[in-house]
């Protein structure tokens, strides 16, 4: 850069200096001051246009001939992006970060504090077969209701899929088979024993084995649900080799977990996880940072033989789909595979204890709970363990994972399978006078008509809907919220009246419900957005 | 919550007597936000919805009902010659302009809102607030002294026809407001064209103009002025002052150009509005102070209000440059003092249902309305001014621009796939010659 000033100093000076003798002439002629004054100014203006184009034209060569590249530039000019791209500071410094304009920050109370609880007791944990989209809904269960396992035996696999298994997280005693409508099983519960009892796995070499014995290995293990496959979120086909694999070291979502914390004391194991991850693709594995982070985990910024990327945005900045379309888009026919850091970091202990070690850090969040915190606890764990004498009051809604994606559960029920977050908020089913005009306390709203937006507090939200559903009618609106060349409105449309043609070309394949969320929150004419949206996926994917 | 529990008890049966239970709902949902609760998907809603939305549009045209109201009475007696300075008879202006306008908004309220709370009913769903804006611009598009009857007609034809027909409020494909003006302007042509009717109270008696005579009404006025001490507003029936004509700017600028213009009004009265028209489209100021609340609380969309300025701004000036005939040569930036540019802009044109639904399209559909709006306005002889027409022709154009938006997304997306697949053959036939 500096380089390229002086340079282009030399250029200007030149031109200076030359002008200086055209400057005298004109002090000759006296009367004729405009007339040298427009010959001058036509002069600059054509040195300028031959600098220009001369300079130009050593740019187009220097490409073609790919002496260019990066950082060094033979042009004397800075370019567009150079003098107006917003530069990034802190951890992403200097490099190229993926700046998204678009988005919104839902700032909500109840934020948990950096200590991690290590001591708090979760008695059962269970395994639901419906977290997994695309199983069967009767799975074939291989325990009985009274039989001890250890974390890592096999529990159930689904009929159409039987290589995948799905194991236990712990080791204990299978106290229930829950059925739920049309005798589909909703849940596999066990009861945790004291002390954890592993599964011992036979050593696999990770540098020796093939790509077809390393993913026998992982299903047998029941790490293969662990990756998730795009388009349509199922999980990952194991006949197939993904395009890349895509993960996210950080969620926008709002209180969603920080990353950081999760991978602190694991940073190794992270990293044979992509290791892993690098042999069961020939495409390339990319895990995407938030440039926002002013200090992000070492096991992230210096993560080996993988593409780092940094993304720097409101919500759903952090949001894998996203980084997908801006880094290597899906498209029609394409697969690509996509893991959260506590997924990866299963996979890395798989091969290197050679257990199944389904640990996770899950945050425990929203206005409702007295102590929001972090706690260390297995996948799976029983919601009204995790919260017991923690809520304020019982007219509450808890949610497996955040307000924009997650789902409602009760205290009997369980965490969800890929969710490492759980939220608390107030239950909204009061009439509120003249509410939709003078509410009567601040919301979050992407609308400036509320004036408690422009002063950025955090908010106690409730589940009201604030208002009726109605048909489309703001436009603009989710595009203002989605860092995505998509039209989600007209996407939606298409899917309403079952288009596949234009589903397609308007990119559903890219979408997941995650990413759509925001859209459904900020959407005036409170449309059911994700249910839409998977009503679409659904339609395709019973196409292929 | 007491009141709450009363008006539950209330409510009327919905299978019984579906209108009223509409009609209950409709009202209860105004005085009190439901207390629906989300499920499936997003567990917290933005608290904007439809009403908060709609009421804010209403909001930003106050202005323009307060100023539309006092000028009806201010050109009534601008006219006779009487109070012609802006305040004087302050009391008479004010409320003449409340007598005329009350009905229009009552009649077209009650007409637009009857129907739609009629097809609510029939249909079975809630009471949209999509009427609440149109109801409240179409008096402000409107002569101050049109008949009652041709606005029931028009408020009528413009709801059925324009919106129920389509399937309610997010479905129409014209704006409403402009529809009912338009079925005016061709149904009833004399009503909404011409130099006589945009000054209220005034009458031609064979070839001369003369003030109507004021009705029981103001009678009930004068009683209440006179009883303060205050002066009355008479019997009317004056005669109006020489050299009268009501001619709005833009027709006499039709007819002679800008110094025409100048020769009745000045270039501030314009500004401010104190000039016959439509009720509520003159005061530019207000309209301006309106547009920018719309375009500070992302009500209405800035690209079209941008676009829109860009395209009647390059087509004034393409004007001027030509100026072949006397109306041409006004000058561009005197072409916003007249008519109804900037209601136009920040009310009619920023709707966003009836607008393009794509932000590129937005830029496009703006430039165009304010391109042809011009055209229509100088070039044409039969139209005084062109902002109607050019939005209701734009509109039905809306769809066309955005389908051109998309499919420049779709081809985007589709060259991505060619491209890679292109790279994968290659990939196939260097590997399939390697074998060989």
């Amino acid at each position: 850069m500096r380089n390229r000033i002086t340079r282009l100093g030399a250029v200007f000076s030149f031109i200076i200096l030359s002008s200086n003798l055209f400057a005298q002439d004109s002090a000759l002629g006296g009367s004729n001051t405009l007339l040298y004054a427009l010959l001058l100014i036509a002069a600059l203006l054509i040195l300028a246009a031959v600098a220009l184009i001369g300079d130009s034209m050593v740019t187009v060569k220097s490409r073609e001939l790919g002496v260019e590249s990066g950082k060094k530039k033979l042009g004397l000019f800075p370019s567009n992006d150079e003098l107006f791209a917003p530069k990034a500071e802190g951890a992403a410094a200097g490099k190229k970060v993926f700046f998204l304009k678009k988005g919104f920050d839902i700032k909500l109370e109840g934020e948990a504090g950096y200590e991690v609880d290590e001591n708090l007791n979760v008695n059962t944990f269970a395994i639901q077969p419906k977290n997994f989209l695309g199983m069967s809904p009767i799975p074939k269960v291989t325990v009985e209701v009274g039989q001890e396992v250890k974390a890592g035996d096999h529990l159930f696999y689904d009929k159409k899929n039987p290589e995948v298994k799905y194991v236990a997280p712990v080791s204990g005693e299978v106290i229930a088979v829950n059925r739920a409508e049309k005798r589909s099983i909703s849940e596999v519960i066990i009861l945790a024993d004291k002390k954890m009892d592993f599964r011992k796995l036979p050593e696999l070499d990770l540098e020796k084995a093939t790509r077809e014995e390393l993913v026998n290995y992982m299903l047998d293990a029941g790490v293969w649900p662990h990756i998730s496959q795009r388009p349509y979120d199922t999980i990952a086909d194991h006949k197939i080799e993904p395009k890349a694999i895509f993960v996210t070291t950080f969620d926008s979502a709002p209180l969603a977990p920080d990353q950081d914390i999760v991978v602190a004391g694991r940073e190794d194991i992270f990293q044979i996880g992509l290791d892993v991850l690098n042999k069961l693709t020939s495409g390339k594995v990319h895990i995407s940072i938030d440039a926002k982070d002013e200090d992000p985990s070492l096991a992230f910024m210096n993560a080996q033989g993988v593409e780092v990327h940094y993304f720097h945005g409101q919500h759903p900045a952090g949001n894998v789909g996203v980084h997908i379309h801006h880094i290597d888009p899906i498209c029609s026919g394409e697969k690509v595979w996509t893991l959260g850091v506590q997924d990866v970091i299963t996979l890395g202990a798989l091969f290197e204890e050679g257990v199944y070690d389904a640990e996770r850090v899950v945050v425990l969040t929203g206005a409702e709970l007295e102590n929001p915190r972090y706690v260390t606890t297995y996948l799976g764990a029983n919601i009204g363990d995790l919260v017991k004498n923690d809520l304020k009051h019982d007219h509450v809604r808890i949610i497996s994972g955040d307000v924009l994606s997650g789902k409602t559960k009760t205290q009997e029920q369980f965490l969800d399978f890929y969710e490492d977050q759980i939220t608390v908020v107030e239950e909204g089913d009061e009439y509120e006078a003249f509410g939709w005009l003078i509410p009567s306390s601040a919301r979050p709203s992407i609308s400036p008509t509320f004036l408690s937006n422009l002063i950025g507090t955090t908010y106690k939200a409730n589940t009201n809907t604030h208002g009726e559903e109605r048909a489309f009618v703001v436009t603009g609106q989710y595009e203002q919220v989605l860092p995505m060349d998509i039209y989600p409105q007209h996407l939606m449309k298409s899917i309403l009246i079952n288009d596949f043609e234009r589903m397609e070309g308007l990119g559903i394949y890219e979408l997941s419900e995650e990413d759509i969320a925001i859209c459904e929150f900020a959407c005036t004419s409170k449309q059911p957005l994700q249910k839409i949206l998977r009503r679409g996926l659904e339609a395709m994917r019973e196409q292929e | 919550m007491g009141l709450v529990d009363f008006l539950h008890k209330i409510e009327p049966d919905k299978k019984k007597s579906p209108f009223l239970h509409t009609l209950f709902d409709g009202f209860f949902t105004f005085a009190y936000a439901p207390n629906t609760v989300t499920k499936d998907g997003v567990h917290i809603r933005d608290g904007m919805d439809l009403k908060r939305l709609m009421i804010h549009v209403v909001l930003a045209m106050q202005l323009c009902y307060l100023f539309g109201s006092y000028n009806i009475g201010h050109q009534h007696y601008s006219a006779i010659g009487l109070y012609e300075s802006f305040l004087s008879g302050f009391h008479l202006k004010l409320f003449y302009g409340l007598v005329k306008i009350l009905p229009i908004f009552i009649v077209s309220n009650v007409v637009g809102l009857g129907i739609e709370f009629y097809y609510a009913a029939r249909k079975g769903h809630a009471i949209e607030e999509g009427f609440l804006v149109s109801g409240a611009l179409i008096p402000l598009i409107m002569p101050p002294d049109i008949p009652m009857w041709i606005l029931a007609m028009s408020v009528a034809f413009a709801v059925i026809i324009g919106k129920e027909a389509f399937g309610g409020t997010g479905m129409n494909i014209l704006n409403i407001a402009l529809l009912a003006r338009v079925f005016v302007f061709f149904a009833y042509p004399t009503y909404i064209s011409g130099d006589e009717v945009w000054i209220a109270g005034i009458e031609k008696v064979d070839a001369s103009y003369i003030a109507s005579e004021n009705g029981w009404i103001f009678g009930i006025f004068d009683w209440i002025f006179s009883s303060f001490g205050w002066e009355t507003f008479g019997a009317g029936g004056q005669a109006v002052v020489d050299g009268y004509t009501g001619a709005t700017p833009l027709s006499l600028a039709s007819k002679g150009g800008w110094e025409n213009v100048l020769t009745v009004y000045t270039p501030s009265q314009m500004w401010w509005g104190a000039i016959p028209g439509s009720i509520g489209e003159m005061p530019k100021l207000f309209i301006i102070f309106g547009a920018l609340f719309l375009v500070m609380t992302k009500i209405a969309s800035w690209r079209v209000m941008v676009s829109m300025c860009i395209g009647a701004v390059v087509t004034a000036m393409l004007m001027n440059v030509l100026g072949t005939t006397p109306f041409m040569e006004v000058p561009w930036y005197y072409q916003f003092y007249m008519g109804s540019f900037f209601f136009a802009m920040a009310f009619m044109a920023t709707d966003p249902v009836t607008a393009a639904s794509t932000q590129k399209g937005k830029w496009i559909y703006g430039f165009l309305i304010g391109m042809i709006g011009m055209i229509i306005r100088v070039l044409n002889p039969a139209y005084p001014e062109g902002w109607m027409l050019a939005i209701l022709f734009m509109n039905v154009f809306a769809p066309l621009i955005d389908y051109y938006v998309l499919e420049a997304n779709i081809s985007r997306r589709a060259k991505r796939v060619k491209s890679t697949i292109g790279v994968a053959t290659e990939n196939v036939l260097t590997e399939s010659q390697s074998v060989h």
